[in-house]
């Protein structure tokens, strides 16, 4: 049996939307909080609110100059600032200093988005942050809805280190909600948001508090690799995601299923050797990124119990 | 004995995709149809398959200044202010120049104007004029054609709610509007709806040019009558969404009484109009900035005459 983690009690909670200016759940909820932070409130501290990127909230665009969601790296970051920078790489640097990490206290980042994919409830978190994983098991276990089942996905960190918002935070977590289109707020998303927010900051009080959370087995989903959709040799998409494919993110897809279809009646067939779980199917954000889905493995891992250091 | 009316055989047929430049469905049909003409080829008729807003295609956006779906005013295609216009009015000019002149004898005869909308409203016809007997009847053979699939028809013939659309300059404007599909995302199922449309789109303009009698119709249509806008307070942040009775029921009966938005502090807010009307376009994305939530209908008929060709070929 593996021993109980201890960590240092969460001093900072930081609850972010609009990282990503047209991913409405996060956006109307932040904008709400900052109005009425009540809700945000708990015994053991009070969750602060964040609208990353207004300005790609006021225009209803992903991002003005770049992806904010990639910008958090340690060059980025550590740049001494000019006045040529684009405008997310000047927020990123300003976010890093109100919410980054500092000595004296533990931060907890939840980050708020939604996805065009049929993903239902995904927890998005790095690799061996069990604080996250145990938020996520919490979550899976007393914020149901059937509607939107929980999968936790890890998250793929470049090469070069860690780009995304989250990675400000000692532990972290992105709620990633869909399908939802880019903006719109739908009540059915924003609803069950709310609910995972208002849970997730219930088990960082809780956690707090002394309560010890037993060690569990999960599966969790690792990217594997990105598929681009089939191009022409002028670059423009020439085949669409399969009907058979579309909304079947987190189900296996076998060797020989079809992926995508042509306009003139050809099925493309997945040509791998084994079995994968395709995720961020047809997410619209991603067609600049030439993703079509992020092919992922499944695989099982044991958490060991947590608990607060006093 | 019931009129019959003669009409003109139809000579040019323009299909627009890319109006609004992330509405993909029209922007890769139109696209594919540019390379591969086979499939939208008809004897005896120009068809021409054009990209409208190429500038709003690349950065894939609504568009780019202003809105080109809302400019084909007579006002705006006849300023020659060139210098100030916005990017989406000098296109509508041109457009213009190539497809009209709106209201002349030398406009194209058929435009359709291929759009997508996050609202669940499935294949959506759109008509603009209800006298317009040719584009009723051309209405009524897709809609039985495409059956047992619903295919709806809008009649957006309103004193004060019409705008000027780009199909306008045609002598018999049609928009095809197919949801739901997120902006800047192609679903095969979407395309394939709006596909068959064009398919029986042109199929009714071959048989009514071969000499093929239509006889008196009636068609089904969803007329406009209002818009409703999002309770927004002193900063203009809407502070109610679409309640999740509302969401996704477009041309479903909506009843004085019944959920029409959820505030963010969890109040339901009735929708308190005196009749039953038949919501659309609910929680389209691109009417947040048009401060429209949803847009309010009536169901009624309409009758076509019969219509066929002078001179059957």
């Amino acid at each position: 049996m593996s021993p109980t983690v201890q960590c240092g009690a969460v001093s900072q909670v930081v609850v972010v939307g609009g990282t990503h200016g047209n991913e409405m759940s996060g956006v109307c909820l932040a904008k709400h909080w900052l109005q009425d932070p009540s809700e945000l409130h708990r015994k053991s501290f009070t969750a602060e609110v964040l609208l990353a990127n207004p300005i790609a909230v006021e225009r209803c665009v992903r991002y003005i100059d770049r992806d904010l969601n990639r910008s958090f790296s340690h060059e980025l970051l550590s740049a001494s600032g000019s006045e040529s920078d684009s405008y997310e790489a000047k927020r990123a640097r300003e976010i890093y200093q109100k919410y980054g990490p500092k000595q004296s206290s533990l931060n907890f980042v939840i980050d708020l988005h939604n996805t065009t994919s049929n993903m239902g409830t995904t927890f998005l978190l790095f690799k061996g942050d069990n604080f996250a994983l145990h938020l996520a098991n919490y979550l899976q276990t007393k914020c149901v809805d059937p509607s939107f089942p929980c999968h936790i996905l890890l998250i793929d960190i470049p090469e070069g280190g860690h780009v995304h918002l989250q990675s400000m935070g000692k532990h972290s977590v992105s709620l990633e909600l869909g399908p939802q289109p880019q903006g719109v707020a739908r009540a059915d998303v924003l609803t069950r948001m709310r609910a995972l927010v208002n849970c997730s900051l219930d088990f960082l009080d809780l956690f707090n508090q002394g309560t010890e959370f037993p060690s569990f087995e999960t599966d969790v989903h690792q990217v594997l690799y990105r598929a681009d959709f089939p191009r022409n040799e002028d670059g423009e998409i020439e085949a669409v995601i399969h009907s058979e494919l579309q909304d079947k993110d987190y189900l296996p897809l076998k060797p020989g299923d079809p992926i995508f279809q042509r306009l003139n009646g050809e099925d493309i067939l997945y040509n791998g050797e084994k079995q994968i779980y395709p995720v961020f199917i047809n997410e619209a954000a991603y067609y600049e990124k030439k993703v079509a889905f992020i092919a992922t493995e499944k695989t099982h891992c044991l958490v060991p119990a947590l608990k607060v250091q006093n | 004995m019931t009129a019959r009316r003669v009409l003109n055989p139809v000579q040019r047929v323009a299909i627009f995709g890319g109006t609004h430049g992330n509405e993909l469905s029209g922007v890769f049909l139109v696209n594919h149809w540019l390379k591969h003409g086979e499939e939208i080829a008809r004897p005896g008729i120009e068809v021409r398959p054009f990209i409208t807003n190429p500038g709003a295609v690349e950065k894939c956006v609504r568009y780019v200044d202003t809105d080109l779906n809302r400019v084909f005013d007579s006002e705006n295609l006849r300023n020659e202010n060139n210098l100030n216009l916005s990017y989406e009015v000098k296109r509508a000019q041109y457009i213009n120049s190539i497809f009209g002149p709106k209201g002349s004898e030398d406009a194209y005869d058929v435009i359709l104007d291929l759009h997508n909308t996050t609202s669940h409203m499935g294949a959506t016809l759109i008509l603009e004029d209800s006298k317009d007997d040719f584009t009723i009847q051309m209405f009524n053979y897709i809609k039985t054609s495409m059956a047992p699939l619903a295919c709806s028809v809008l009649l957006i013939e309103h004193p004060r709610l019409k705008y000027a659309t780009t199909r306008s300059i045609a002598k018999h404007p049609i928009g095809v509007e197919v949801g739901p599909q997120p902006q800047g995302v192609l679903r095969a199922d979407v395309l394939d709806k709006m596909r068959r449309i064009i398919k029986h789109a042109l199929d009714f303009i071959n048989y009514f040019n071969d000499g093929k009698e239509f006889l008196p119709c009636i068609l089904e249509v969803f007329k406009v009558l209002d818009n409703v806008a999002y309770p927004r307070n002193a900063n203009g942040d809407c502070t109610a969404i679409i309640h999740n009775n509302l969401q996704d029921q477009d041309w479903k009966e909506l009843k004085p009484g019944d959920p029409m938005f959820l505030t963010l502090d969890g109040r339901m807010i009735a929708y308190e109009g005196d009749c039953i009307v038949y919501p659309t376009f609910i929680n389209e994305a691109a009417y947040y900035e048009k401060n429209q939530a949803f847009t309010t209908t009536q169901k009624m008929t309409l009758c076509a005459q019969a219509i066929r060709c002078t001179e059957p070929k």
